[in-house]
């Protein structure tokens, strides 16, 4: 494989509502350009350009259509876009540099929440004739899942609490983060519940935010930063869809590609969990042990844009390579409800 | 690994080994989104001699989700497509979608990541209404409430004006196309009594395109097996069947609307051309390439992508389609499957121009197979004419 690092990282502070448009140009222009900035390159030194997002998010056909505006596709750029988290639209980029038809790639997801009733938006990727007709919302779903976990001991409502308390407290140093705040466990499990056995805090909060990255293959990665973070793997499966079909208290697409991506020995690990007990799930299927700082960022229950909270993972847990705070990292990005599908991306000091 | 291995990088050749459509038509109301793609896979499987369990990773491709009104299907469809504990990604350019899904599944095997690939894409129109889903009103943006072709019809009637074409050459494209896809059992329309003149007579729908000269509505999956250089090989040699080899591919994207953009001849569309024709070591591709599927879902589009593409030099696309050159047994076969005139499950619309002109270097045109055809060209555009992915596919390995 052709060694390629992740170099630059921006992203809009994370907020519950902004006044800009659904297609996330407000947002992502002054990413752009401080990715432009980070990286010392320009637009024409961009070999391909791919984004993530989601149609239905922005209540509009062709959403990602506008968002082309804001990287400025003039002269014509090498251009695509996944629906889906743009954790995944770094993939696809991975996968070009791979080829070595590009040396270098920019990356960005956008999600603007606020325009929609987001729980009831996410019903719409459930099967459309047997499940979606029933309106189950992302929120119940989650809860569902959550009530299977406790029912079959494998975790608690304190664990959960505990989760959620780490979260907001290394929040505080995130100046982006939405959400932050330093409550104990015990605080937290006084409130009522939003989705019983869910809590409102156990849920990630609704967000409007947009996140670009950086590749950059070979040397050249060295000349932007000190320490670039390699990626030593990036892998990525699928679950079934019927939720009553597999087992929601684990998953396996999640522990495959943690497997194949080798996450032994990483000290650090962003995880895309948007419900404090799926990163139960997830440290378990994943195989990351309690000498794994998790979420220093205060992750996705701090903040959580929707197709971008996953790049954002990537994003972050790069930053702890460049600055020296670890040697190998794992990000994790999630899409589909109750971890149906799950990406892992390794990086690693030179 | 960290820091070494810069420098140049030896791609894994790629080759097409399968490809797989349903019957497009109107409304396949007898299977669901799932099955109607589960139809297309396995007859891609079929043609390539594999099954299910061969296959490393699933690509998939489609146009908007309002198209259907589900929010990423190919989630709820991840057994139908056989992907569970497999890698499966969802692609979306807008109308180009089913050659930038085609591409994304080529970089996975060239880059040496599989070996063995399934790339998909679809639409069931009739699940939903294509002209509401673009029409929904967004604030700063001028509506446009007439679905694509009010959209086209200004850079039609710009390009003949530019080129001088007379105005019957645009029904001459129509009459063609749907003559050929009359030939192709998978085509949804079939008019093989189809003439200029009824063309011309067909209802004005937005001037100058007339009823004739549009695409159908269509629900219909199309689906390919990518295969990596030992596997293609294997295959051959084992007498299952040829490969079409990859020589090329090309993605390219302009924005929708400024001032100095040309929307009859994008740029974004000669550059990607420009790009494809030199990855494929062609310097003349009138004579090199033997036919061409180009995305022409409104007749006129053919004599422009003509030039776009580079065939012609501006002004003379309608010149050569003029002279039948471009009909089945002319210099340059074009859309001889009927193309998307004859056939338009939108998201799949590009990876069925990608797939027949696999299938014309695979031999398995039926009717419609261009003889002796040696070297393809696969087309599509999507937005308001912006995205354009293409690909060359041959019978011979690149540099043979």
């Amino acid at each position: 494989m052709r060694s390629v690092a992740v170099v630059g990282f921006a992203q809009a502070p994370n907020v519950r509502r902004t006044t800009g448009t659904a297609n996330g140009v407000e947002m992502l222009v002054p990413i752009a350009h401080e990715l432009y900035a980070q990286t010392g390159l320009e637009k024409r030194d961009i070999g391909f350009f791919c984004s993530g997002s989601s149609d239905y998010i922005a209540g509009r056909a062709f959403s990602f259509v506008m968002a082309v505006d804001a990287i400025g596709a003039w002269p014509p750029i090498n251009e695509s876009h996944v629906e889906m988290d743009a954790a995944w639209a770094l993939y696809e980029a991975w996968v070009k540099l791979q080829t070595g038809e590009i040396d270098t790639a920019l990356v960005y997801g956008f999600g603007k929440s606020s325009g929609s009733d987001l729980r009831r938006v996410l019903s719409l990727q459930l099967d459309p004739y047997y499940l979606a007709p029933l309106w189950p919302d992302s929120v119940s779903l989650a809860a569902l899942q959550c009530r299977l976990g406790l029912d079959a001991g494998k975790w608690g409502e304190k664990d959960m609490a505990e989760v959620v308390a780490r979260s907001r407290a290394d929040a505080r140093s995130n100046p982006n983060a939405q959400l932050s705040g330093d409550p104990t466990a015990d605080d937290l499990l006084g409130e009522p519940y939003l989705a019983d056995p869910l809590r409102r805090h156990d849920c990630a909060p609704i967000t409007d935010g947009a996140a670009g990255v950086v590749l950059v293959a070979g040397e050249r990665a060295n000349e932007i930063r000190d320490t670039p973070a390699w990626i030593t793997g990036f892998e990525h499966r699928i679950d079934a869809q019927n939720l009553g079909a597999r087992d929601l208290t684990t998953a396996p697409s999640a522990s495959s590609a943690a497997v194949a991506a080798g996450v032994d020995g990483a000290s650090v690990a962003e995880l895309h969990a948007p419900f404090s007990h799926q990163e139960l799930i997830l440290r378990e299927a994943m195989g990351l042990g309690g000498e794994v700082r998790i979420n220093p960022s205060g992750g996705p229950l701090c903040a959580n844009p929707m197709f971008a909270a996953g790049l954002i993972r990537i994003g972050e847990a790069a930053r702890r390579v460049w600055d020296g705070d670890a040697a190998k990292v794992v990000a994790h990005a999630t899409s589909g409800p109750c971890l149906q599908q799950n990406l892992v991306c390794v990086m690693e000091a030179g | 690994m960290a820091g070494a291995g810069k420098g140049a990088v030896d791609k894994v050749l790629a080759a097409v080994i399968g490809t797989g459509q349903t019957k497009h038509t109107t409304k396949r109301d007898d299977v669901s989104i799932a099955g109607l793609c589960r139809e297309a896979a396995d007859r891609a499987l079929d043609d390539a001699g594999m099954t299910w369990t061969d296959i490393d990773a699933v690509v998939v491709g489609k146009a908007p989700d309002l198209f259907e009104g589900v929010m990423m299907p190919e989630l709820s469809m991840a057994e139908a497509l056989g992907a569970v504990g497999k890698p499966l990604l969802r692609v979306h350019t807008a109308g180009s979608v089913g050659g930038s899904t085609a591409i994304v599944a080529t970089s996975l095997v060239q880059a040496g990541i599989h070996q063995r690939v399934l790339t998909l894409a679809f639409e069931k129109q009739s699940e939903s209404n294509a002209m509401w889903a673009l029409s929904i009103p967004m604030p700063f943006s001028m509506p446009v409430h007439a679905g694509a072709g009010g959209y086209f019809a200004p850079h039609v009637r710009s390009y003949i004006r530019r080129s001088g074409a007379p105005t019957h050459v645009g029904a001459m494209v129509a009459a063609k196309d749907r003559r050929n896809g009359a030939k192709n059992p998978l085509a949804h329309l079939h008019q093989p009594d189809i003439t200029v003149e009824k063309v011309q007579e067909s209802m004005m729908l937005w001037d100058p395109i007339r009823f004739d000269e549009t695409c159908p509505s269509s629900d219909g999956a199309c689906a390919m097996v990518l295969v990596d250089e030992n596997t293609a090989d294997a295959h051959v040699s084992a007498g299952k069947g040829p490969a079409a080899w990859i020589h090329a591919t090309a993605m390219r994207t302009e924005p929708t609307m400024f001032a100095g953009r040309d929307q009859v001849n994008p740029l974004a569309g000669r550059e990607a051309a420009k790009a494809l024709w030199e990855q494929a070591g062609i310097t003349d591709p009138l004579e090199e390439i033997d036919v061409a599927e180009i995305y022409v879902p409104f007749s006129w589009f053919e004599p422009m992508w003509l030039e776009n593409l580079g065939f012609v030099p501006e002004g003379d696309g309608w010149k050569l389609t003029e002279s039948g050159e471009t009909d089945l047994g002319g210099k340059l076969p074009i859309n001889v499957s009927g193309g998307v005139l004859s056939s338009n499950p939108i998201g799949a619309s590009g990876m069925i121009r990608f797939a027949e002109a696999a299938k014309q270097i695979l031999g398995r045109c039926g009717e419609y197979q261009v003889e002796g055809a040696r070297k393809a060209l696969g087309h599509a555009y999507g937005g308001g004419s912006q995205f354009f992915a293409m690909w060359v596919v041959a019978a011979d390995k690149p540099g043979v």
